[in-house]
């Protein structure tokens, strides 16, 4: 928000660009869980766009990115974060958008500050981004640049070096006073994560996920169902997704069709959806355990029904396992 | 002028904006795209998408779960 406001303040034409990988943090988890509902649900990259004043296109990068996350050359950060191929990505996709002959665009600007990030965004990394994204020197950090060589847009005084910045380290406070000079009120929260993989739990769910399957792939819907539920393996073949709250009830719903899915009949209780391949016995089992988090866990018996894809639903009636029974190490 | 649909039930955002900015891409002015849609977050991000972009937002209702937003194409904003 800051660089674009800042290049935009020299009288240069911004449009905004902003990628949806999957695994964005953003929106979904508020849009799936009834708790969330409070919360005012808009797209933060939609509201900057806005309130600067300028275009932003969306695009869904979903399929090319797995490969970020499956071979990122330069490694993991702390958990499944590919921060600096992520970086490398993005700014490749941001040029091969911009120079097109129907958009033609010049040059290329990130938020992007030096030692704000461990991992991505170092002094020895910024040129790394700009060689092997293609953007070359025409890759523009308006906030950080006068702690870089000159690029492109400011050696041909397309932009005014002057009016740039040296911004460094962690510390916000530079920014922040100059949102305050710019009459910026509003802006997302610095330092907050906005990607799923540089959460531990969410990372761990994933490596799961591949260890179950026995390879490094996914889908879209698998990456989005690590984000709901609770997740409770008790054999390698197959584990429970089990809905938390209503809204997560009725986003597991949604996927009735494609996994088997057990309710709770007989009581109050959650929605649970099958991945996998259990036996007959394994799913009865599993009712047991989706019993354990329904409003009948103290009963002797509660009735549930399954219902595989495609298929009509079987009611059983079955005893809720005991809390005990529940190994931590089930919990994914 | 010609009407469109597309069907974003149970795509949670940005999906549904992008297959809204997608379709219209291909459309031209004075069209109509119907957009049928499950996130609640629709809501705010499709006519906030359509205000950046100079499209008009016709309508919106809702069915049960279901949001129904309809957008009148303009010219060249996509």
């Amino acid at each position: 928000m800051l660089a674009t406001k800042v290049i935009m303040d020299q009288g240069i034409h911004v449009e905004g660009i902003n990628f949806f990988t999957g695994f964005c943090v953003e929106g979904h988890t508020h849009a799936i869980r009834a708790k969330d509902k409070k919360k005012e649900k808009r797209n933060n990259a939609l509201w900057v766009a806005e309130e600067l004043g300028i275009k932003l296109h969306i695009i869904d990068v979903i399929e090319e990115y797995k490969d970020v996350v499956l071979n990122p050359k330069h490694g993991y950060g702390q958990n499944m974060n590919p921060c600096l191929d992520c970086k490398i990505f993005m700014v490749n996709k941001a040029v091969a958008w911009a120079w097109i002959e129907e958009n033609d665009f010049d040059f290329i600007i990130t938020g992007e500050v030096i030692g704000q990030r461990p991992m991505s965004q170092r002094k020895a990394t910024m040129p790394i981004i700009a060689r092997e994204s293609g953007a070359e020197d025409r890759l523009l950090r308006p906030l950080c640049a006068k702690n870089l060589p000159p690029t492109l847009p400011e050696r041909e005084n397309w932009v005014d070096r002057d009016q740039l910045f040296d911004f460094h380290g962690r510390n916000r406070k530079p920014q922040m006073a100059l949102a305050e000079s710019l009459g910026i009120k509003e802006y997302s929260q610095p330092a907050g994560g906005c990607c799923f993989l540089t959460d531990k739990s969410y990372a761990n769910k994933l490596g799961d996920l591949w260890q179950s399957r026995g390879e490094r792939a996914y889908e879209l819907d698998d990456i989005m169902l690590l984000k709901v539920g609770r997740h409770l393996r008790p054999a390698p073949h197959y584990k429970l997704i089990i809905s938390r709250e209503e809204g997560e009830n009725h986003y597991l719903t949604g996927y009735q069709h494609e996994y088997t899915t057990i309710r709770t009949v007989s009581h109050g209780g959650p929605v649970t959806i099958i991945d996998g391949t259990p036996s007959e016995d394994e799913l009865l089992f599993a009712a047991r355990i989706a019993a354990r988090y329904s409003q009948g866990r103290e009963a002797e018996s509660v009735t549930l029904s399954i219902t595989p894809p495609g298929m009509e639903a079987v009611d059983v009636s079955v005893p809720p396992l005991a809390v005990t029974e529940i190994p931590e190490n089930w919990h994914v | 002028m010609s009407e469109h649909d597309i069907d974003a039930r149970r795509l949670l955002c940005p999906m549904p904006v992008i297959r809204t900015q997608d379709k219209i891409k291909t459309l031209t002015a004075g069209d109509l795209l119907t957009v049928t849609c499950t996130d609640p977050g629709v809501t705010s991000d499709i006519p906030a998408w359509c205000r950046i972009h100079g499209h008009e937002v016709v309508t919106t209702t809702t069915e049960g779960r279901e949001i129904i937003i309809t957008i009148k194409v303009q010219r060249n904003q996509a």
